[in-house]
C-alpha cells in the first residue's frame, strides 16, 4: 500500500508526459528504467557485438531471446507498454519461464516506483535472483552475439555422410548451437539455451558437478517415462569418459544430455552437476535429430569459430598429414611409419617403444601392405592442447593378413607436426 | 464515509443532468443513512429514487456504494460496470470496480479498470494510487512466480481507496488529496479485520495481551489487559512511582495497541518530536518507513509483559519489557527499552531500542 505522502508527489507533471508515449503509462519512472537499462549494460549486455560483426542469422521471433531482446529495446526506447507486452506473450507460451515473471514484475513494478536493478523483488532469495540475471545476461548475449552464417565451428573438420546433424556446446555462453551436415559442411541450424556444471567446465573427477570438455557422441536415448520429472522430457548420454579422458586420467560417469523438471521452464546457467541441461521445448526438437551412437556432441569452454576458407585450410591440412601416414605405412619403411607417432603415445597397454618394437616385428614379415582409409570423420578437441580425433574405416590388407575395422586416432600437434598419441578400435 | 457526506456539496456541479433541489436532497437523505450505517433504509430509498431515475449517474453511484456497504460486492460489481458503460467518461465507477476486483485479488482486472480511469482522465490522483498499489501487488506475484516463492506469506489484502464521491464537474485532482486519506480511513471492511483479529489472538494467549480495541484509535485499553500487564510495573514501582509510573505503562499499552490496530497515526503520535531515530535517519523517512512496514501486513498483534518502569528523573522514564510481535508475515518475540519523556502531561517516547 503506498499510503505515503510521497506516493502522492508523484503523478502529475512527468507523469502526464510519460503518459503520452502510451495510455497505459502515466506512472512509468523513466529514470529508474534508464537506470536498469544502465544497470544491464553493466551486465555486459551491449547492442553491437564486437566478435561477431556481419549477417546475424535470421532466428524465429518467437524464440524466447528473440521476445526478451524486443522486450529490452523497447525499455531502451522508452516503449515500456511494448515491452510488457513481449514479456507477457513470452510467458502465454512458456508459463513457468521465470526470468521472463521476474521481468513482468520489474516492469509493473516500475510504474509504481523506481528501480535500481533487474529483478526488484524485495522478499526474493539473493542467489536466485543472482541465477536469473544470469540467465538474462546469458540469454541475451547468445541472442546478440550470434555466428554469422559464414562461420564455422572450429571443432567440426569433417563430418561422416550419415551424421546429419552435429552439436556444439558452448558452456560459457550457455549455449548449444546445432548443425546439418551438408556434403560435409557444417551448416547452423539453431542454438538453445542451456545449463550446465555449477562449478564450470572441464570435468576431471566423479563428482566434481563440472561440464566434461572434448569430442563426445549421443550413446544412447533415455525416454521421460523412465526417467524421473528431474530430467524432464528425456535423456541422451554421452560417452564420458572417451579414450583421452581416460588417458588423462579423468573419471565420473553418467554425464547426459537432459531436459527440465515441469516446474520450471528453464534452470540457471550453472545449475547441473555435469550435464548439459535444455528446456524440454528444445529437447523435444532436438530428440527428433540426434543419433545414437553418431551424432557428435562437442562440449567447449568457448567455441571458436572459423571463417570457411580458414576451416577448409585446417581440414585439408590434416587430411594430408593423414594420408601421409597411411602412405607410410604402405611403403614398409617402418621409421617413416613410426616417425608419425608420438613420444608420447600409448594405447592397448604399450607405450612407443612397445609399439615400434611390435611394429618392426609385424612388418618384418612382409612383402607388401594396401592400407584403405574411408568414411574419414575429424573432430577437434575444444581447448589449448591441438588434438584431433579421427575415425575411420581402415580396409588393411598385406601379404600375410587382411582385416577391416572401425579405427579412432587421438592426434596431437606438437613442434608443428601432427602425430597419433593414441589409436584403437572405435 | 466523512468524504462521503460532501457529496451534496459537489452535486452542485453536475455537469450530466440538472438536478432539482428536490433530488439533491433525496440523494443528501440517502447519503446519510448511509453514513449512519442505516444500509437498508439507503438501500430502499436509493432504489425509490432510482425507480424514476434509472439512468441517474449519481444515484446509481450512490447505490453501489450501499451494496458495497452491505458487502454484496457481485452487485456492487454489477452497478459500477453498467456505470461505467453508460457513463465512459467517468473515471470514478471504474476505480470503484478496481477496488472491488483487488479485494478478489482479480489484480489484472483492477489495474484493466484503473487503466480505464485513468484513460478517461489522466491526471486522476487516486487511480494514480489504486493503480501503483495493483502494480506492486501484480509485480511481486510476478516475482513469487520468478523465484518460486509462496504467494500465501505476500497474500496481504492489498486494499484500495474506494471513492465515495463522484465529481461531475471539472478538477479531479484538486479535490483528490483532500479526499484520499478518510476514504482510506473509512473503509468499512478494514474495521472488521481489526475487530476480528484480538479475538483470535486472545484464544491462543489469554494473559499480557493487549486486546485491540473495534471502536477506534481513541478507545481506551481493556480493563483486564491493563491490569494483566500492569502486574509487573507495580511490584516494581519502587523509583518509578514518583514519575507517575501508571501513566508510563498506560503509555506503552497503548502505543502497542495503536500498533496492533495499524493505526499508524496514533502509533506515531507517541513518538516525541526529538525521537532519536534509529540509524540517525530523518524523522520523515523513518516514519515512512514505518509506516510501511505497519500497513503491509494484513494484521499486527503486538503485546507487552514484564513491564520495568525505572524513572531518570521527573520527566523521563526508561521503561524495559518484553515484546511479542505476530503479523501474517513474522513472529517475533524481543526484549525491548524505550527513554520515554513526559511533553504536556503525555509520555512519549523518545528512544526505542531492542534489548535491555
Amino acid at each position: 500500500m503506498s499510503q505515503s505522502s510521497k506516493g502522492r508527489n508523484r503523478i502529475p507533471v512527468a507523469a502526464r508526459n510519460a503518459g503520452t508515449h502510451e495510455g497505459t503509462g502515466p506512472l512509468v519512472f523513466l529514470p529508474a528504467l534508464r537506470a536498469l537499462m544502465l544497470a544491464l549494460a553493466a551486465l555486459g549486455l551491449t547492442l553491437c557485438s564486437p566478435s561477431f560483426a556481419k549477417s546475424v542469422r535470421p532466428e524465429s521471433q518467437t524464440s524466447p531471446e528473440a521476445l526478451l531482446n524486443s522486450a529490452f529495446e523497447d525499455i531502451a526506447l522508452q516503449r515500456f507498454g511494448a515491452a510488457l507486452g513481449n514479456i507477457e506473450a513470452l510467458i502465454r507460451a512458456r508459463p513457468n519461464f521465470r526470468l521472463a515473471h521476474l521481468i513482468k514484475g520489474d516492469l509493473l513494478l516500475a510504474k509504481a516506483r523506481p528501480l535500481a536493478t533487474l529483478g526488484n523483488a524485495p522478499n526474493g532469495p539473493a542467489e536466485r535472483i543472482v541465477d536469473l540475471r544470469e540467465e538474462a545476461v546469458a540469454r541475451l548475449r547468445a541472442y546478440r552475439e550470434r555466428p554469422s552464417s559464414d562461420q564455422v565451428p572450429r571443432y567440426l573438420l569433417q563430418l561422416l555422410p550419415e551424421q546429419k546433424y552435429a552439436i556444439v556446446v558452448d558452456t560459457g555462453r550457455s549455449r548449444l548451437y546445432l548443425f546439418q551436415n551438408e556434403d560435409g559442411q557444417p551448416h547452423y541450424v539453431g542454438d538453445y539455451y542451456i545449463s550446465s556444471g555449477k562449478r564450470g567446465a572441464i570435468k576431471l573427477r566423479e563428482g566434481d558437478q563440472k561440464t566434461p570438455i572434448g569430442v563426445y557422441h549421443v550413446t544412447s536415448s533415455l525416454p521421460r517415462k523412465k526417467l524421473s520429472d528431474f530430467y524432464g522430457s528425456g535423456a541422451f548420454p554421452i560417452n564420458y569418459p572417451n579414450e583421452w579422458d581416460r588417458r588423462q586420467g579423468r573419471n565420473g560417469y553418467g554425464i547426459w544430455l537432459h531436459g527440465t523438471p515441469s516446474d520450471t521452464y528453464s534452470r540457471p546457467p550453472r545449475a547441473s552437476d555435469g550435464c548439459v541441461v535444455l528446456s524440454n521445448h528444445d529437447l523435444d526438437a532436438l530428440a527428433q535429430l540426434l543419433q545414437i551412437g553418431l551424432t557428435p556432441v562437442i562440449i567447449s569452454e568457448r567455441v571458436e569459430w572459423l571463417s570457411v576458407e580458414e576451416w577448409n585450410t585446417e581440414r585439408t591440412s590434416f587430411l594430408l598429414a593423414l594420408d601421409k601416414w597411411r602412405g607410410d605405412w604402405e611403403s614398409l619403411d617402418t621409421d617413416r611409419y613410426l616417425d608419425h607417432y608420438s613420444p608420447s603415445f600409448a594405447a592397448n597397454g604399450q607405450d612407443r617403444d612397445g609399439w615400434g618394437r611390435h611394429k618392426r616385428q609385424v612388418n618384418s614379415a612382409k612383402s607388401w601392405i594396401k592400407v584403405g582409409v574411408s568414411n574419414v570423420s575429424l573432430f577437434r578437441t575444444p581447448g589449448k592442447e591441438e588434438v584431433v580425433v579421427v575415425t575411420f574405416n581402415q580396409d588393411y590388407r598385406s601379404s600375410n593378413l587382411s582385416n577391416v575395422m572401425k579405427k579412432r586416432q587421438y592426434w596431437l600437434r606438437e613442434g608443428g607436426r601432427w602425430r597419433i598419441v593414441y589409436e584403437g578400435a572405435a | 464515509m466523512r468524504a462521503a457526506l460532501r457529496l451534496v456539496a459537489l452535486i452542485v456541479g453536475l455537469a450530466l443532468a440538472a438536478v432539482s433541489h428536490a433530488q439533491a436532497d433525496d440523494l443528501q437523505d440517502i447519503s446519510r443513512l448511509l453514513k449512519q450505517g442505516q444500509h437498508a433504509q439507503a438501500l430502499e430509498r436509493v432504489n425509490q429514487y432510482l425507480a424514476t431515475r434509472p439512468r441517474d449517474a449519481q444515484g446509481r453511484f450512490l447505490k453501489g456504494l450501499i451494496l458495497v456497504e452491505q458487502n454484496k460486492v457481485a452487485d456492487a460489481i454489477d452497478v459500477f460496470t453498467r456505470l461505467s458503460q453508460d457513463y465512459p467518461e467517468l473515471p470514478e465507477p471504474y476505480n470503484n470496480l478496481a477496488v472491488l476486483y483487488a479485494a478478489q485479488g482479480l489484480y489484472e482486472k483492477a489495474r484493466q479498470s484503473l487503466e480505464m480511469s485513468i484513460r478517461t482522465h489522466p491526471s486522476y490522483a487516486t487511480a494514480h494510487e489504486n493503480l501503483g498499489d495493483v502494480y506492486t501487488k501484480l509485480a511481486s506475484q510476478a516475482y513469487d512466480r520468478a523465484l518460486q516463492l509462496d504467494s500465501s506469506n505476500s497474500a496481504a489484502q492489498t486494499k484500495l481507496s474506494l471513492v465515495r464521491e463522484m465529481i461531475l464537474g471539472t478538477n479531479r485532482t484538486a479535490r483528490a488529496a483532500a479526499r484520499t486519506e478518510p476514504a482510506k480511513a473509512a473503509e468499512p471492511s478494514k474495521a472488521t479485520v481489526l475487530a476480528a483479529a484480538p479475538k483470535a489472538s486472545t484464544a491462543g494467549a489469554p494473559e499480557a495481551r493487549v486486546p485491540a480495541e473495534p471502536k477506534g484509535p481513541e478507545a481506551k485499553p481493556a480493563p483486564e489487559a491493563k491490569s494483566a500487564a500492569g502486574k509487573a510495573p507495580e511490584k516494581q514501582a519502587d523509583k518509578g512511582a514518583a514519575a507517575g509510573s501508571e501513566d508510563v505503562t498506560k503509555a506503552v499499552l497503548d502505543w502497542a495497541q495503536a500498533w496492533s490496530k495499524k493505526n499508524v497515526d496514533a502509533y506515531l503520535a507517541y513518538y516525541a518530536r526529538d525521537f532519536k531515530t534509529p540509524n540517525g535517519e530523518p524523522r520523515g523517512k523513518w516514519e515512512k518507513a514505518r509506516r510501511q512496514r505497519i500497513t503491509a501486513p494484513k494484521h499486527i498483534e503486538v503485546s507487552v509483559d514484564g513491564l520495568k518502569v525505572s524513572a531518570i528523573d521527573a520527566n523521563s522514564t526508561r521503561v524495559s519489557f518484553r515484546q511479542h510481535y505476530r503479523s501474517d508475515a513474522l513472529k517475533a518475540d524481543s526484549s525491548k527499552t524505550l527513554v520515554m519523556v513526559r511533553v504536556d502531561g503525555k509520555w512519549l517516547i523518545q528512544q526505542e531500542r531492542v534489548g535491555n
